[in-house]
């Protein structure tokens, strides 16, 4: 066995504060092998993006290795200098990170900022370094990359800089690449059509990865070795199949429990339940009953001539959940947002309760008395709080306008009822958003919702935002109070297995048409329609055995 | 090329839109002269005993005796025709005054903007590189000052340092030394016609002339360019894609200068064009100071002698001036930045 392509031992990494100084990583030893793929697991807070930040030496200001080693290829890099830096990066050791349209240069072509990393390291031509960028753009498989080579980060989908982010990581053929939450944000497919891009590349090149995710399925199916991090240390360390069939540390354990498999359902989430009284039976919807919603031959068309629904049919009994998946820009927000009037269809007809609701604008219809009977949940749950207003103010505003209870007992009496029914504590009432963790947030905002009773919630991708843990708990919340209350729920979420166990009917879209619909269950055990195939195929699972089969195929693969 | 044609688009959209507000800006500035106290035909009327009847000819000659409305057409009607109306004061028409002399006061400005964006660009980098550092405090104090000392303080102190005790800069009278020839005047700029010529002598004394009143501008304008860029520099270099440029390996001087500095100096630019509008309305106290015969303190002139048609004439090209200083920010923020030409 050869030495380790990177060692780190015993790392600690202090951020100051304005609240003194905070351990962020307090003795993380890891090691990989040259060509090896390892993953880190863990929520956010757990510090696996800063142990990858120290290597790279890309702390922000505030950040210090404060202890142990990082050596790299034998060489000590723990507090590199500059120049002793700048050779090794891009060139030996590469990084691709999150959110790529951010992470390329806005105002340069693709072209030019791959040039400007071959041209650090090698002394190049403008010309031969331009030659050398359309190859990078071909082997990432860029369509159309002559043409792509002068676009702008702002003309290219997330998708395809996240393909030039890893052309310039492999530019100048590193042996190791860091890619710190590349698929954040990208749809499942393209989150797969990258993942295979960047297995290929280093499998091919003989790139060694780390690969920092939240997701597990991720990690256990394209690493070799996942290392699961909480709060600053490496909890436990294994091959994946071993990790997440047979996890021995608690955390693992939970958080294996909280991840959504296409097995799993709301109550396997939680390991450790708060001990709730056993929620009542879902209240059936009634066959032939009057639907509370129904949406006939909708049509949004935009300014541009886009159009981003259409022609949309479908309807929601009461106490009925219906989730509405597909990738982004199939326009299952806009139709969110149509249901919710919050925006005008074009076209279409929208019945609520066997009332016209379709043809009040939407700018009238806060005066409607069915703004109280359909509420939503947004999906960041801190950009949608109101800065200024305590918890306490954002549950009273809608009670106040459209619960009309003036009188200050009263409305505190409500409130109280409201944090309760989603488990907020009430110490936490007179706290202001910024004082709340994401998953507090997540409640404020669901008892925002839920405080003017209303009969239809639409939840738009409300888990979205949050880790897998906290995912679990407001995932189990929903639903218990989708029992208590008899609420109907629209659903709307990019995470097919979430939806699967929240629904009980699911509708699939595509370029704002409906290209399944059906019961969840039969949906996604078996879609009928070449799109909802593909897009459950592509979810990245974690079961031991396929994990166990998907390396078998590796080995003998490499 | 599509670049080109949308650019020019926008330019014609923005000129269009401009015009009503231009308008308003006319009528505006007609009326507040005209409920201003004090009767230009008095002012202008031959001496103290002029006889009732000799000031109600003034009166008809400047067609004061009219109600105003019909004034109000009447002026529009000349400034569409191109007239500006005639100065009572040097007696020449309006539009003749403000072409002999904005090229002085455009100078002033231009050279005055370079000056302090020479000095601000560095100074601001320098302390968004070193945020809280000495460097970061020293630019901090400079532009304090800078913006706390009026320039007519600030211009006496320089005359004060270098003409009178050092004695190294000229007499602070005018455009140029009045013993030097004047170039030939092709565009107004004494420093661009001067080197047209070749008379490097005039060249050289209208350069020492500009560089007193040029730097009391600059200092006054340097805090709010070095403050943005200060700020804007540290906004873009806590970016993502200077992050990435730094994990690739570029080196420190392009991430600084290419990565970050360009995308830094898209809002510099939008201050640039609000500060240059500011600068040529707001130098009159500079051109007094150095008795500089640029078109603010004609207009102050003007306006101290109640003469209506300067002052409307300086408004209004202000005004336009104003306009076209933004459609060129526009232009130029549209060539810097990829992502607003798509719209």
């Amino acid at each position: 066995m050869t030495a380790p392509l990177l060692t780190i031992e015993d790392l600690k990494v202090t951020f100051s504060t304005r609240n003194g100084p905070v351990e962020a990583i307090k003795g993380v030893s890891l090691s990989l092998s040259a060509g090896e793929r390892l993953g880190i697991v863990g929520e956010s807070g757990s510090g696996k993006s800063v142990t990858a930040f120290s290597v790279m030496q890309l702390l922000d200001r505030a950040g210090k290795i404060t202890g142990g080693r990082i050596t790299f290829r034998g060489q000590d890099i723990t507090n590199a200098s500059r120049g002793m830096l700048q050779p090794l990066r891009g060139a030996a050791m590469s990084m691709i990170f999150q959110n790529p349209r951010a992470a390329l240069n806005p105002i340069r072509t693709v072209g030019l900022q791959i040039a400007d990393v071959l041209r650090a390291h090698e002394s190049l031509s403008a010309k031969e370094a331009r030659a050398r960028a359309l190859k990078l753009l071909e082997a990432v498989m860029i369509r159309d990359p002559e043409a792509r080579l002068d676009a702008y980060p702002h003309e290219l989908s997330g998708g395809m800089c996240q393909r030039v982010m890893i052309a310039m990581a492999i530019a100048c053929e590193p042996t190791l690449l860091i890619a710190d939450e590349p698929t954040t944000g990208l749809d499942v497919t393209t989150q797969k059509t990258v993942m295979d891009l960047l297995a290929e590349i280093t499998a091919r090149r003989g790139m060694a990865m780390i690969l920092i995710t939240h997701d597990l399925g991720l990690a256990a199916q394209y690493c070799q070795r996942v290392a699961v991090m909480e709060k600053g240390l490496v909890v436990e360390e294994a091959v994946p199949a071993t990790l997440f069939g047979a996890p021995t540390h608690p955390y693992t354990r939970r958080l294996v429990a909280a991840s959504p498999t296409r097995h799993s359902t709301v109550e396997s989430l939680v390991v450790d339940r708060e001990a709730a009284p056993p929620a009542p039976a879902r209240i059936a919807p009634r066959p032939g009953s009057e639907p509370l919603l129904a949406v006939r031959n909708c049509v949004k068309v935009f300014d541009n001539g886009f159009r981003g629904v259409d022609d949309v049919s479908f309807s929601l009994a009461p106490g009925e959940s219906l989730g509405l998946v597909g990738e982004s820009g199939s326009g299952k927000s806009t139709l969110s947002r149509i249901v919710c009037r919050l925006i005008d269809a074009s076209e279409g007809t929208i019945t609520f309760d066997g009332e016209d609701i379709g043809g009040i604008p939407s700018r009238d219809f806060y005066r409607s008395r069915f703004r109280r009977d359909i509420q939503i949940v947004f999906q960041d749950h801190g950009d949608s709080l109101n800065p200024r207003f305590s918890a306490f103010d954002a549950i009273a505003d809608p009670l106040r306008l459209l619960g009309g209870v003036q009188d200050g007992r009263e409305l505190r009496r409500q409130v109280e009822d409201c944090a309760r029914r989603v488990g907020l504590p009430e110490e936490f009432l007179d706290r202001f958003p910024h004082q709340l963790s994401g998953g507090q947030k997540a409640r404020v905002g669901i008892a925002r919702a839920i405080a003017a009773k209303p009969r239809l919630l639409v939840l738009d991708e409300p888990t979205a935002a949050l880790d897998v843990s906290v995912q679990a708990v407001i995932l189990h919340l929903l639903d218990r109070l989708r029992r208590e209350t008899g609420l109907a729920y629209l659903f709307v979420s990019h995470d097919l297995n979430v939806v699967r166990m929240m629904c009980e009917r699911t509708i699939v879209l595509q370029k704002g048409r409906i290209v399944e619909e059906g019961p969840s269950g039969p949906l996604f055990t078996a879609p009928s329609s070449d799109y909802a195939r593909e897009l459950i195929a592509a979810i990245p699972h974690f079961d031991p055995e396929a994990a166990l089969a998907r390396q078998k195929a590796l080995a003998t693969a490499v | 090329m599509g670049l080109a044609v949308s650019i020019a688009r926008r330019a014609g959209k923005r000129v269009v839109s401009s015009l009503p507000a231009l308008f308003g800006v006319v009528i505006f500035t007609f009326l507040l002269m005209r409920v201003l106290p004090g009767d230009p035909a008095i002012f202008f009327a031959s001496g103290p005993n002029a006889g009732q009847a000799e000031i109600e000819q003034i009166r008809q000659q400047m067609g004061l005796d009219k109600p105003v409305p019909q004034q109000l057409l009447l002026y529009l009607r000349d400034i569409g025709t191109g007239n500006l109306g005639r100065s009572m004061t040097t007696g020449q028409p309006v539009v003749t005054d403000l072409v002999s002399r904005l090229p002085a006061s455009l100078e002033l400005t231009f050279v005055a903007l370079m000056l302090a964006l020479i000095l601000a660009l560095p100074l601001g980098i320098l302390a968004a590189l070193r945020p809280n550092s000495l460097i970061d405090n020293i630019v901090r104090m400079i532009c304090t000052l800078g913006v706390c000392v009026p320039t007519f303080v600030s211009g006496l102190l320089f005359i004060f340092a270098f003409y009178y005790i050092l004695g190294i800069a000229p007499d602070p009278t005018g455009r140029i030394d009045i013993f030097a020839g004047q170039p030939p005047t092709i565009t107004g700029f004494l420093l661009i016609d001067a080197a047209v010529a070749g008379d490097w002598d005039a060249w050289r004394s209208a350069a020492r002339q500009l560089i007193l009143p040029a730097c009391t501008m600059a200092l006054f304008v340097l805090a709010p360019l070095a403050r943005m860029t200060r700020a804007s520099m540290l906004a873009v270099l806590t970016s993502d894609f200077v992050r990435t440029g730094e994990a690739l390996g570029l080196s420190r001087r392009r991430v600084v200068l290419v990565y970050a500095l360009r995308n830094a100096l898209l809002p510099v630019l939008t201050i640039m064009g609000i500060v240059f509008s500011t600068m040529l309305g707001a130098n009159v106290l500079v051109e007094k100071v150095f008795s500089w015969p640029g078109v603010a303190s004609y207009a102050l002139d003007a306006l101290l002698s109640s003469d209506y048609a300067p002052v409307q004439g300086f408004v209004l090209l202000m005004a336009t001036i104003f306009v076209m200083v933004n459609l060129t920010v526009d232009v130029l923020y549209g060539l810097a930045d990829p992502r607003i030409s798509i719209e």
